[in-house]
């Protein structure tokens, strides 16, 4: 017998689970539009890189990662962040460069990072993750404490010699490393059409010697399942994956990105038809798990979670001169 | 115990030590082990030039071969270190930093300072500096410069054993990355070195000579070429204090100074070539500090500002000499 | 050197390690006159400065060495005639001078240093002459036996003479159970038993000094005199040494430490400090050094005190040598010892067996009787 809300045989996650996965992806995206509508007021300093319409990928990855696992993200990295555990409040005050940020307002936007929640750092430097995720692979597989590590790379940064070369390594050690390509048709102003030659990252993983899976990035449910596949072997030893997400960013490369290399209604389309949250939404309630009101509800917690974070940001200190010269070395 | 072992030996030891007392230090470099999957012995190098000879067989599994892949590889080293452990990862030749200088000076020099005090990425990074090897323009380049340059990373050159095992045993404890230079004409010199394990401070120069009239201050295989321009000096009743830097970053500059103003007459020699160079830092930091302790200006002994040169005859030429130093002690002098 | 009446002056071979000095200056003008002990000129080496003495009489009449010059051990810096030698002969005696070689040298000494397997680890040792007295050089807190350059050869010549490393120290295993002078007197216990010495001289320095007396307390058949140098035992006072030099990390923090060892500071080399870091620096010294420091010195007061065990009971015969300067351990306390006999130079600290050397040297003989 079927207990009232009973997921099974519709969707691979609990009621709790699916509850979760919702409220991480608004967490993402009403960071990202609300710092999407605070630096178009000015007050945000420098360059930012916003997640918003690729939560589903994100989500569906790091929803099977414990503390031990870690990943090292890339520019646009606020979303990874935020599924991997890291602290709204001190990544918005360390995008307004505040000493209560989580880098102490010394890494900004692209350099979050919180190694105690496995979060090896947003990369300003694209490519530069894969290595560094072959170097956690490997701490994970020298002690032997099942850990994976998982890098991500756009599809512009899948270019990098880095990322080809520890595709190679990776598979020479049989490291417990992922390759997430989070292809969203876009390498800056460039299309991947035109810098990535093979019609699919699944054949550049072959070229390898690892094996390689593409999913609908806006699919929640497709990336959590094929990410679960891919993690599980290689937590039980059975080496390097590629997974490539197709997905779509809601908006420019970075904020002020006029976005004029897209097509015409590209965007509305996007809003319209190709929302993952939305996606989500109509999945979950159409099965009649949830209901709207339990959305509402989280959509409510995270939109207070939101201003709190942006009014703790605003109202907290800024590094003074002190701060210019410290941690750089441990000594020195 | 102490008995004289070779540079070679000491760098070995150093790692053979470090890795039996912290099960976090491992190795990795190409052809370090040598001979991995192929049909013939297993430990076959030890290294180009066989430092890590033997390690292998002590350590099991703690030896990583790696492809010919260097971004991957440093990378990795510098990930893993973030994760806890303590890599050792040899680059063979500093000239190979052009492959995999993100890897260093992007991520682990910065680590720290863009997570906010709270990365410690404690990798070594062994490499082979120096010209003299008959090895041409990239492979024998003295990089030293374009590492300390680098807010976040350490940069270490011994000049000999003793030192080249305590400094390399500091690295593998120390909690930032460390860059260790091993001049590839010093793996055969042999000095007396502790049996023990020890470990030498960073920031802590050596002064090798004694002397009151003219400082000389250098680093690596050039302490070499120093101490014979001292001696020849010394015939001349002319005393030089020779002053080896050990650490190129941090630099002991209380010594450096300290030399300096006792002496008033300041060579500076670098393997380098000479622009943005150690010798022209070392030298505006004392003219800066203790300009009025001058009694002659400041004269730099380097390289000149060429690739190094492959024809024998033309490298010779290209190192800096013992006599070039001394003719630079006395321009010094003769103001 | 058949001619009897021409003596060299040469450099001297101070310690095992010695291959060459540097004449830093002449204190006698060509054609003083000479009497044996007096300092003539004054010698520099990596380790330690000190003034080259006169063993025998005579006028100084050639200075060969150049001031501010370098000379392998052994190479003629003078010479010592009667006045009566013609100066040809002192000019043929000059021009025919052959420096004997380095490895003449080590033939003749044999291995500098051996290794003996102990209950404590290995103890390294020197052993020099073959006299029919045994003496048995020990060394103070932090020392080795490299510290008895001055002392060892001399003493060679009139006994056989052994110098330790104690445990923890110089080049013994670096390793001290339950550290304090109990297990330091087993170890030289131990080590004379595995060398094969019944009894000996006994001359400690300062806590070599208190170990020297703890056996002669507990195991007197195994002395056959004391010769006490500034030592540790015989009161409570001792100064901030200790505490100071086991702190000290790097050259500029241990100078002014090892400078309180000496009335004259300049004898604080840059080698002798860099030697010390050497030691200090190997894995676990310090640890070692901390712990032996509570037990002996703990709170800056010595703990044990067996010179009064040895005042109860019947001492062997005992020298005492103090540098009235001496800042670690007042000399004072040479009083403390009723029926010793006490000498104290006003003009050297604690290290005063380096410092007045040859004095030194000459009451050890005379007190062992050689």
């Amino acid at each position: 017998m079927t207990a009232p809300n009973s997921t099974a045989g519709i969707f691979p996650l609990d009621k709790q689970g699916l509850l979760e996965a919702y409220r991480t992806m608004r967490t993402i995206r009403d960071f990202e539009e609300r710092l999407h509508a605070e630096f178009a007021k000015g007050d945000i300093p420098g360059f930012v890189h916003l997640y918003a319409g690729e939560e589903a990928a994100g989500t569906g990855i790091m929803m099977h990662l414990n503390e031990k696992d870690r990943i090292a993200s890339t520019h646009r990295g606020h979303g990874h962040c935020i599924g991997k555990g890291v602290d709204p409040k001190g990544m918005m005050a360390e995008i307004y460069g505040k000493v209560s940020g989580s880098c102490r307002g010394k890494g900004g936007s692209m350099h979050i990072a919180d190694l105690s929640k496995g979060m090896m750092g947003a990369n300003g430097i694209l490519g530069a993750g894969a290595p560094l995720v072959c170097g956690a692979a490997l701490a994970a597989k020298f002690r032997g404490d099942g850990g994976v590590a998982i890098s991500f790379v756009g599809d512009g940064g899948s270019n990098q010699g880095t990322f080809l070369e520890s595709l190679n390594l990776a598979a020479v050690w049989n490291l417990p490393a992922i390759f997430v390509v989070e292809n969203n048709g876009y390498a800056e102003s460039t299309s991947r059409d035109y810098a990535v030659a093979v019609d699919s990252f699944v054949d550049r993983a072959a070229g390898f010697g690892l094996p390689g899976v593409t999913v609908d990035g806006l699919d929640f449910f497709a990336v959590y399942e094929a990410a679960g596949e891919i993690i599980r072997r290689a937590r039980e030893g059975g080496g390097p994956a590629l997974l490539e997400c197709k997905m779509i960013r809601m908006y420019g490369h970075f904020e002020g990105d006029q976005q004029t290399y897209r097509g015409k209604g590209e965007i509305d389309d996007i809003r319209a038809n190709k929302d993952c949250l939305k996606l989500f939404s109509e999945r979950v309630v159409e099965a009649g798990v949830i209901q709207r009101a339990e959305l509402a509800a989280i959509d409510r917690d995270i939109g207070a979670e939101i201003e709190e974070a942006v009014v703790f940001a605003k109202a907290a200190p800024l590094p003074t001169a002190r701060d210019l010269t410290t941690d750089v070395y441990v000594n020195y | 115990m102490a008995r004289k072992i070779s540079m070679r030996q000491a760098i070995n030891e150093a790692l053979d030590q470090e890795m039996a007392r912290d099960p976090s230090v491992f190795i990795m470099g190409e052809d370090i082990v040598g001979g991995a999957g192929g049909m013939g012995e297993i430990d076959a190098w030890g290294g180009v030039l066989g430092v890590t000879k033997g390690l292998n067989a002590k350590h099991p599994g703690r030896l990583l071969d790696t492809p010919l892949s260097e971004s991957a590889y440093i990378g990795a080293a510098v990930g893993a270190a973030a994760c806890g452990m303590r890599p050792v990862a040899e680059l063979m030749f500093l000239d190979f930093m052009g492959v995999c200088f993100d890897q260093i000076f992007n991520q682990a020099a910065k680590f720290r300072y863009m997570f906010g005090g709270k990365a410690e990425t404690p990798v070594v990074i062994r490499a082979m500096v120096g010209a003299g090897f008959r090895a041409a323009a990239q492979h024998s380049q003295m990089l030293t410069p374009l590492f300390t340059h680098i807010p976040g990373l350490k940069v270490v050159c011994p000049s000999n054993a003793y030192d080249a095992k305590g400094l390399l045993i500091q690295s593998i404890r120390d909690n930032d990355p460390v860059i260790f230079c091993e001049h590839k004409n010093l793996y055969g010199a042999e000095a007396d070195v502790p049996a023990e394990s020890y470990a030498i401070p960073f920031g802590e120069a050596n002064i090798v000579r004694d002397g009151k009239h003219a400082t000389i201050i250098t680093y690596g295989m050039m302490v070499h070429r120093a101490m014979d321009a001292a001696a020849a000096l010394a015939k001349q009743g002319v005393e030089c204090e020779v002053i080896d830097l050990r650490t190129l970053s941090p630099i002991d500059w209380d010594t450096v100074i300290d030399s300096a103003e006792r002496t008033g007459h300041v060579v500076c020699v670098d393997e380098a070539h000479p622009r943005c160079s150690i010798a022209a830092d070392v030298s505006a930091m004392i003219t800066q500090e203790c300009f009025k302790a001058l009694k002659g200006p400041i004269q730099m002994v380097t390289a000149p500002h060429t690739p190094v040169p492959f024809s024998p005859v033309l490298e010779d030429l290209y190192i800096p000499s013992a006599d070039a130093i001394a003719k630079a002690v006395a321009r010094s002098r003769s103001h | 050197m058949s001619d009897q009446r021409i003596v060299p002056i040469v450099m001297p071979k101070w310690g095992l390690s010695m291959k060459e000095g540097k004449v830093t200056g002449w204190l006698m003008e060509d054609g003083s006159r000479i009497n044996p002990g007096d300092a003539i000129l004054e010698v520099e080496t990596d380790k330690i400065a000190g003034a080259v003495e006169a063993h025998d009489g005579g006028v100084l009449r050639r200075r060969v060495g150049e001031p501010d010059t370098v000379y392998p051990v052994k190479s003629l810096l003078g010479v010592i005639a009667d006045p009566s030698v013609p100066e040809e002969e002192i000019d043929q005696f000059v021009a025919a001078y052959v420096t004997p070689s380095a490895e003449d040298d080590a033939e003749e000494q044999g291995p500098k240093y051996e290794f003996i397997e102990t209950s404590a680890g290995t103890l390294r040792y020197a052993k020099r002459g073959a006299g029919d007295d045994t003496v048995v050089l020990i060394h103070g807190f932090g020392g080795d036996l490299d510290g008895w350059l001055f002392n060892i050869d001399v003493l060679g010549e009139a006994a056989t003479v052994y110098a330790l490393d104690l445990p923890g120290h110089g080049q013994s295993t670096k390793r001290l159970d339950n550290p304090g002078l109990d297990t330091m007197t087993a170890a030289l216990s131990e080590f004379m038993a595995t060398v094969g010495i019944d009894s000996a001289h006994l001359v400690g320095h300062s806590m070599g000094g208190a170990i020297a007396m703890h056996m002669a307390a507990d195991d007197p058949d195994k002395v056959d005199s004391l010769t006490l140098i500034c030592p540790a035992g015989l009161g409570r006072e001792i100064g901030g040494y200790v505490d100071a030099f086991v702190a000290a990390q790097g050259r500029k923090d241990l100078k002014p430490v090892l400078e309180q060892l000496f009335a004259d500071k300049s004898l604080v080399s840059r080698q002798l400090v860099d030697d010390v870091l050497k030691y200090k620096r190997l894995d676990g010294v310090e640890p070692l050094l901390k712990d032996l420091a509570a037990a002996l010195f703990g709170g800056q007061v010595q703990q044990d005190q067996p010179g009064a065990r040895l005042a109860a009971g019947e001492a062997p015969p005992t020298l005492v040598i103090w540098g009235r300067q001496d800042e670690i351990i007042p000399a004072t306390h040479a009083q403390n010892l009723p029926g010793a006999k006490v000498v104290v130079f006003d003009d050297a600290g604690h290290m005063v067996y380096m410092e007045r050397a040859s004095d030194v040297n000459a009451l050890i003989k005379q007190h062992i009787g050689g």
